[in-house]
């Protein structure tokens, strides 16, 4: 069984605006109806398999990111949704802000807008539960285990980090 | 054992996670179109459990996946007793063991959500212990024996002789099942203030055997509910099978009707109902005679 037919999701706010926020609530909401592809919104790390970012990630909620990325068990995807998610965005010269979600954790698909729209949230995580299969294969043949946190900040901060850089890494541009 | 009480209890083994998957796949259906939604496929519940096997195998502590094998492992045999027809309070016994594995579990990681979702599930069994053990002693006075074999050869359903301990058996129904208003301490669905509770920290696998565990007990309710209904009369098997679709229908509209009280109106109306029901029904049953 493909694991990309029970995806679970976890939505984390970062230093956005909101507005992405509302958006994907709108996406996980009874109109768009998400559950009819077999997709829940848990608020649980420990049971989630795509993290849902959105907003930059600062000083502050720094931490919070990795912890809640260290505690999803393999395969795990990650979605940077927004254009603040992707690169810090509108906030991206604030003094407290380090970056898009990808300063602190590797990142799969990049979700651009501003404010993000519910049809390119889908788009990505479609895209993101292809890259959730190929993962999980790999993970059954003993090939693959996702980067922790310290380990990424390790890889990132070695060698200055080339685009498409890390593994599986794709582009929407919905 | 004889060879009839062997065979039941293997279709139990095998068909239960079956069965209980297509129940709750049927009822995320039907839940998506009371909320006028499309809602996920009927095999959902499927997947959802193979994925967690899937997945890696992360646990905070040691003891943590023991705690929870062995939830597992007294939830599947407390089922067993059950259907092999033997004594109906080791059944109830064994289960709350299961369930006293799953608190220690909770407990044992030592996480804030965990602690609060196993303080509620505790409550959650002080809430609906005693209208089981009650149900219990119901069916020892209409048919003198403690024993499910003897319970089903009775010679009318004893919902005729019971309807206030079904009553009480129902609503405690609402609460095993992890049914609004009653999901404290844990729900089916994630967006409950203490997020997922009690199973909040169990990940992957672990938390694939806490689910494969919560679909044979759900069975193991279904007949007990069934029970009320099954007499001598071969034919009562459908008024029983009728009985527990109806029950599963009731129980998702009053999911989808009440929003999640606080534990104190748990403990009170089931107490009540308990007393009212259950206690009503005893003293007839007794008196009767
Ligand atoms: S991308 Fe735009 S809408 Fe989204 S959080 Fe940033 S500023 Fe707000």
């Amino acid at each position: 069984m493909r694991i990309s037919k029970s995806p679970w999701l976890l939505h984390y706010d970062g230093s956005s605006c909101n507005g992405c926020d509302i958006e994907v609530l709108a996406t996980t909401a009874p109109r768009f109806d998400i559950e009819r592809f077999g997709i829940i919104n848990t608020g649980n790390p420990r049971h989630a398999d795509i993290f849902l970012c959105t907003g930059g990630v600062n000083s502050q909620n720094q931490d919070v990111v990795r912890q809640i990325y260290d505690q999803m068990p393999d395969p795990k995807v990650v979605l940077a949704c927004g254009i603040c998610a992707c690169d810090g965005g509108i906030f991206k010269d604030c003094y407290n802000i380090l970056g898009g979600t990808d300063t602190v954790i590797p990142v799969d698909v990049y979700v651009p807008g501003c404010a993000v729209r519910p049809e390119a949230l889908i788009d990505g995580v479609v895209k993101a539960l292809k890259i959730l299969d190929e993962k999980n294969e790999k993970m059954k043949r003993g090939e693959y285990r996702s980067l922790t946190s310290s380990e990424y900040a390790a890889k990132i901060n070695g060698d200055v980090k080339e685009a498409g850089d890390s593994e599986g890494e794709e582009k929407t541009d919905a | 054992m004889t060879t009839y009480s062997l065979i039941s209890v293997i279709l139990y083994l095998i068909l239960s996670p079956v069965i209980a998957c297509l129940f709750s796949g049927v009822d995320r259906i039907v839940t998506a179109r009371m909320q006028g939604r499309r809602g996920p496929k009927l095999l959902q519940p499927f997947y959802d459990i193979m994925k967690l096997f899937s997945k890696e195998n992360t646990s905070v502590n040691e003891i943590q996946k023991i705690l929870v094998m062995a939830h597992c492992f007294f939830a599947v045999f407390s089922g067993a007793i059950f259907f092999a027809g033997e004594d109906i309070l080791l059944v109830l016994f064994a289960l709350t063991m299961a369930e006293v594995f799953l608190i220690l579990a909770a407990y044992s990681v030592n996480a804030a959500y965990s602690e609060i979702g196993a303080q509620r599930e505790l409550l959650q069994m002080m809430a609906y212990e005693p209208m089981t053990l009650l149900t219990a002693v119901g069916f020892y006075l209409s048919v003198g024996s403690f024993k499910v074999g003897d319970i089903i050869r009775s010679d009318v359903p004893l919902i005729v002789k019971m309807p206030g301990f079904f009553l009480g058996f129902c609503f405690i129904l609402v609460i095993k099942f992890r049914k609004s208003p009653f999901d404290l301490a844990t729900s089916h669905h994630a967006h409950q203030e203490v997020i997922k509770g009690l199973t909040g920290d169990l990940a992957g696998p672990a938390y694939g055997f806490s689910e494969l565990a919560e679909l044979y007990e759900e069975i193991l309710m279904l007949g007990m509910a069934g029970l009320f209904f099954i007499s001598s009369d071969k034919i009562s098997i459908i008024w029983a099978a009728c009985a527990v679709v109806i029950l599963l229908f009731c129980m998702s509209l009053v999911d989808n009707i009440f929003p999640r009280v606080k534990w104190e109106s748990l403990l009170k109306s089931s107490w009540i109902v308990t007393l009212f029901a259950g206690g009503a029904n005893l003293v007839i049953l007794s008196l009767v005679r």
